[in-house]
């Protein structure tokens, strides 16, 4: 793991984020309006965690990652997210993430090669730059042997790899993932989740978004959002013995209870 | 006589088949699912039942009638909510209920008492001048689901209804379907979330176009006949990975809790845990656990690869 600690005196550098956290917010409070969205939420994530971010829909958790991605500015708190200050920082901290939408547009026309090459183009990498990466990437992702099929004709668990790849080619520090496995097979959703744990192994950080209760098995944290709060923060297996249940469904269910959404 | 009944029911498109001898029956008044990943062929059976698609080879009868020869009948019969179910965006909730009845041909006085019904069911009451455009995910389900059943259709038939939905909305949806059960309504529902499966009185594993297996979910678990362990850790990768390399196991699966393993011939639990421990994998504990449905997915979807 490199250390993160920027150089003294260097004020162009990363600040705040204590070593080893990929994303420490303290505080973190938007509202829209009246409205208040995220009230006053703090957690921290450690480098190389896959950290699982439920809630029911309008609970918050959409408006939390925005604001984590730089797309939003907060209206309160504190934070940082690869070592970046959410508040000054944020157009360096997308380059320092990654993110892989459900509903990723591919271009079922081009090859998978031509699709990751293009998002490589978007990101402003160099076509050198491009080229280097990408077979090494492509070998890590279990995608060399598809490289040059055209995207529409590979089936939805390679779809959703090449989605994974296209969020990883500039090698950003955190990736957030959207419902990455939704409706894929059991056996390519647990090859897609080795994959999620080689690269946690090697330090990258994982945001993963799901409403899908098996998914959150696999992270190692989870929280729970509820009206704009966080109302659980704990590890999936040992949610399930503190409430005594066999299932994260009942797990959440019971811990949004009496939630009016 | 069952409200569906498929038989041999086979599709193609092109070179590809999409459903293969697929048959199942419904049974009146019970929640039926087909369960299984995108692209099995769900939506296609689905979409021959409601007569919205014709088929290569098989027969399909709804309430006793071939649906290939009774359109009208099906159509106007039965309830269909289908994966992207086109609400009119800028109606308000009660206009979009409105319309349906109209299309369906409900007499105006005996809309009244059935909208009030509906908004019972659905909770939509306090809503029901809002745009459709403007509910939340989970409420434009319950929406669409009122629409398809105010023309009172005693079968339902319903494509991915909770697919991207909170756990909320989605816990709320199966009690609506629940109670439609209880009284007496048949529901055909598909889904790719396992764990839906346990709300059904039955389910099919649907899987590449064709049924790995159908039974109550109760029953299907017991189809699972090898003891099934449990090696639990906080980071199942690298005790599945061990256990790969063992040859110790049977079936070996990664799941979030652990590796779900059965034992290879010859081998005993103790085996494992010494062969677990002599490469200093951290685990804690083995145990045996009793099979679920992902599980016997897993298994079959293997032996049909094979």
């Amino acid at each position: 793991m490199s250390n993160q600690r920027p150089a003294e005196g260097d004020a162009s550098a990363k600040t705040a984020g204590r070593d080893g956290f990929a994303v420490e917010v303290q505080d973190l409070t938007r509202t829209f309006g009246d409205f208040v969205a995220v009230d006053h939420v703090s957690f921290s994530v450690a480098r190389g965690e896959i950290f699982g971010f439920l809630g029911a829909n309008g609970a918050g958790k959409t408006t939390t990652i925005r604001m984590l991605c730089g797309l939003l500015l907060p209206s309160g708190g504190r934070g940082t997210v690869a070592g970046y200050d959410i508040m000054r920082d944020y157009e360096r901290i997308k380059l320092r993430i990654g993110y892989m939408s459900q509903k990723f547009s591919l271009y079922d026309d081009l090859s998978v090669r031509e699709n990751i090459e293009f998002y490589g183009g978007m990101y402003g990498l160099g076509r050198g730059e491009i080229a280097d990466r990408i077979d090494n990437l492509f070998e890590s992702i279990g995608l060399a042997e598809h490289a040059d099929k055209l995207a529409g004709s590979l089936p939805l668990g390679w779809k959703q790899r090449m989605s994974l790849a296209a969020s990883l080619l500039h090698d950003p520090e955190i990736i957030f993932l959207d419902e990455p496995t939704s409706g894929v097979d059991p056996v390519s959703r647990r090859s897609f989740w080795l994959l999620i744990y080689a690269l946690a192994d090697r330090g990258k950080t994982v945001f993963v978004t799901t409403h899908y209760m098996d998914e959150a098995e696999y992270c190692s944290r989870i929280s729970i959002m509820k009206l704009g709060k966080i109302v659980e923060l704990e590890n999936p297996h040992r949610l399930k013995e503190r409430y005594g249940v066999s299932t994260m469904q009942e797990v959440f269910l019971k811990a949004v209870a009496g939630s009016d959404i | 006589m069952n409200p569906i009944e498929v038989h041999g029911l086979h599709k193609r498109y092109g070179q590809v088949d999409a459903v293969r001898d697929v048959s199942f029956s419904v049974e009146e008044a019970n929640i039926f699912g087909l369960i299984g990943p995108d692209g099995g062929g769900k939506t296609t059976v689905i979409r021959s039942i409601v007569s919205l698609l014709s088929f290569d080879a098989g027969e399909v009868l709804f309430q006793g009638k071939a649906v290939d020869k009774n359109v009208d009948y099906v159509r106007s019969h039965v309830g269909y909510m289908p994966q992207r179910f086109s609400l009119y965006q800028d109606l308000t909730v009660a206009e979009n209920l409105r319309f349906f009845a109209d299309l369906f041909n409900v007499p105006r006085n005996e809309l009244g008492p059935r909208v009030e019904q509906l908004y019972e069911f659905s909770s939509l009451a306090p809503f029901k001048d809002r745009r459709a455009g403007a509910l939340s995910g989970g409420m434009k389900q319950k929406l669409a689901l009122s629409c398809m059943l105010v023309h009172q259709p005693s079968v339902i038939v319903l494509d991915e209804p909770t697919f991207g939905v909170d756990p909320v909305s989605r816990n709320d949806f199966w009690q609506i379907l629940k109670t439609l059960a209880a009284r007496g309504t048949t529901v055909l529902v598909s889904t790719a979330y396992m764990d839906e499966a346990l709300l059904c009185d039955k389910v099919a594993l649907v899987f590449k176009g064709r049924i790995l297996a159908a039974d109550a979910p109760q029953l299907l678990r017991t189809r699972f006949e090898e003891q099934l362990y449990l090696a639990a850790t906080d980071a199942p990768h690298i005790v599945y990975a061990a256990l790969q390399k063992s040859s110790l196991c049977g079936e070996c699966e990664l799941f979030g809790d652990g590796v779900h393993f059965t034992l290879a011939n010859g081998a005993t639990e103790a085996d494992v845990a010494r062969a677990l421990a002599d490469r200093g994998t951290a685990f804690s504990g083995i145990r045996l656990i009793d099979p679920g449905l992902e599980d016997l997915f897993l298994k079959l979807m293997k032996e049909q690869q094979e």
